[in-house]
């Protein structure tokens, strides 16, 4: 049995995250925590969590091009997604199960609850999965995600975006989160982006075009880091070993 | 040093990405996360059931829920020695869509130490995702039926007023000869369950 989970981490500053309540986000009002969170010293049940192994992924999990076809590629603009996973402190973090989930270029989901009158695309999915490497590295190959309109004020779209669920070496690191795109005007008109105070933490949602990773007469490439909270050095350890 | 990623929502279409199959997509038929025990599992195989409510009490019923706990015996698989191996430690589900109901098929989990070697009481990790979720829910399932460890446990005792910590506590039930606890979460409200920082 191997346990690589950190034995403390460093707080997480619920104010570099969104609100919880945050009424330009009309869900958020009545599905957000009107009392204080209370705190807690991280034990056991949050130092650990699920370790998923190279069973859990097949071949091609982080191929959207290719898992959801039925009888030809997708439509819409290829790229690839990749990045690194580091922790707060830089290091590389390996395993790191990661998922994500789009709309197709016209930005409908293949939902049961979507409804929007956009078309779906019977050879796209819109899901993927995959364990970051040794040197944190990850990769998808997908289609670029269309904006898509939401039931919020009269006349909200999101912008293009790809959502990613992480799971790192501990249930503490445990993010949803979403990727954003470079230069899309639709950014600044998003209560969901804005959510976020800092503008500083909003940037780090937009992935940048990377010509040298992009594929000439092919796909371009977007990079997204990914950076799950860090390890806080113990000078005394005071749990019991093995416990 | 760097900084964690800012969380966002996990939106209305969270299915498609952690539970395909309930989005209608088979990207992995054959998989049940609902289901952490398999045959010949160690203790008291339980049920846990219930339903999230949002602040004018109507179900949730687009959440994804993720339960992490010790087996049995209160080792974590993939990191004690000798935990399990009929135990996942990990469930993940969706409320129903059309009646908010959600339920995980586990076990009874043992006590964990807490950091300075206090016993906690049995209890499991729920973290809870969904549209309007800014970033997501964090709370534990303990057990109504074990007040004396309760009694004792130190995160409950974190909680400022006593009257709060029922909010933690599944309540037991049998069905046809089988262990249900049932745990509802009232994410706003008179009745709103604790949910913790970490
Ligand atoms: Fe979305």
């Amino acid at each position: 049995m191997m346990d690589n989970a950190p034995r403390a981490f460093r707080p997480r500053d619920r104010a570099w995250h969104p609100p919880a309540h945050f009424p330009d986000y009309k869900t958020s009002v009545y599905r957000s925590p009107r009392l204080p969170l209370v705190s807690l010293t991280a034990t056991r049940s949050e130092l650990t969590g699920p370790i998923f192994g190279h069973s859990t992924i097949r071949a091609t999990d982080n191929d959207l091009l290719v898992n959801g076809r039925v009888d030809g590629d997708p439509i819409g603009p290829r790229m690839i997604l990749f990045g690194r996973v580091l922790d707060e402190e830089g290091r590389p973090v390996p395993n790191v199960l990661i998922e994500i989930w789009q709309a197709n270029a016209a930005g409908r989901y293949r939902h049961v609850n979507d409804s929007y009158l956009a078309p779906l695309d019977p050879n796209f999915w819109g899901v993927g999965r995959t364990l970051s490497e040794p040197d944190g590295s990850y990769r998808f190959r997908t289609i670029r995600p269309g904006p898509y309109p939401w039931r919020n004020r009269v006349n909200d779209w999101r912008p293009a975006h790809i959502h990613i669920s992480l799971w790192g070496a501990a249930l503490c690191q445990r993010l949803i989160t979403q990727i954003y795109f470079e230069g899309d005007p639709l950014l600044p008109l998003c209560p969901i982006y804005n959510s976020i105070p800092d503008p500083a933490a909003r940037e780090r949602l937009v992935a940048r075009l990377d010509m040298g990773e992009s594929l000439p007469h092919d796909t371009l490439a977007w990079r997204f880091d990914i950076v799950l909270r860090g390890p806080r050095q113990t000078f005394f350890e005071n749990r019991p070993e093995g416990a | 040093m760097l900084r964690e990623l800012p969380s966002q929502t996990a939106g209305p279409y969270v299915h498609i990405g952690l539970l395909p199959a309930v989005a209608g997509i088979p990207f992995e038929p054959e998989r049940d996360w609902g289901t952490m025990v398999g045959p010949g599992v160690r203790g008291e195989r339980i049920r846990i059931e219930g339903t999230v409510f949002d602040g004018v009490g109507a179900p949730v019923k687009d959440a994804v829920l993720e339960l992490w706990q010790p087996d049995a015996a209160g080792r974590f698989p993939g990191h004690d020695p000798g935990a399990d191996p009929a135990f996942k430690g990990f469930g993940r589900v969706a409320a129903d869509l059309s009646t908010g109901l959600f339920a995980f098929e586990t076990v009874k989990p043992g006590r964990v130490p807490y950091p300075d070697g206090r016993w906690q009481a049995p209890h499991a990790t729920l973290l809870i995702f969904a549209r309007g979720i800014n970033i997501h829910l964090h709370t534990r399932i303990y057990f109504e039926d074990e007040a004396a460890a309760n009694a004792e446990d130190p995160v409950l005792a974190l909680i400022e007023q006593p009257e709060r910590r029922r909010t933690l506590l599944a309540r037991r039930e049998l069905r046809d000869g089988r262990v249900v606890y049932r745990f509802d979460v009232k994410i706003q409200g008179p009745e709103e369950t604790v949910f913790f920082d970490v």
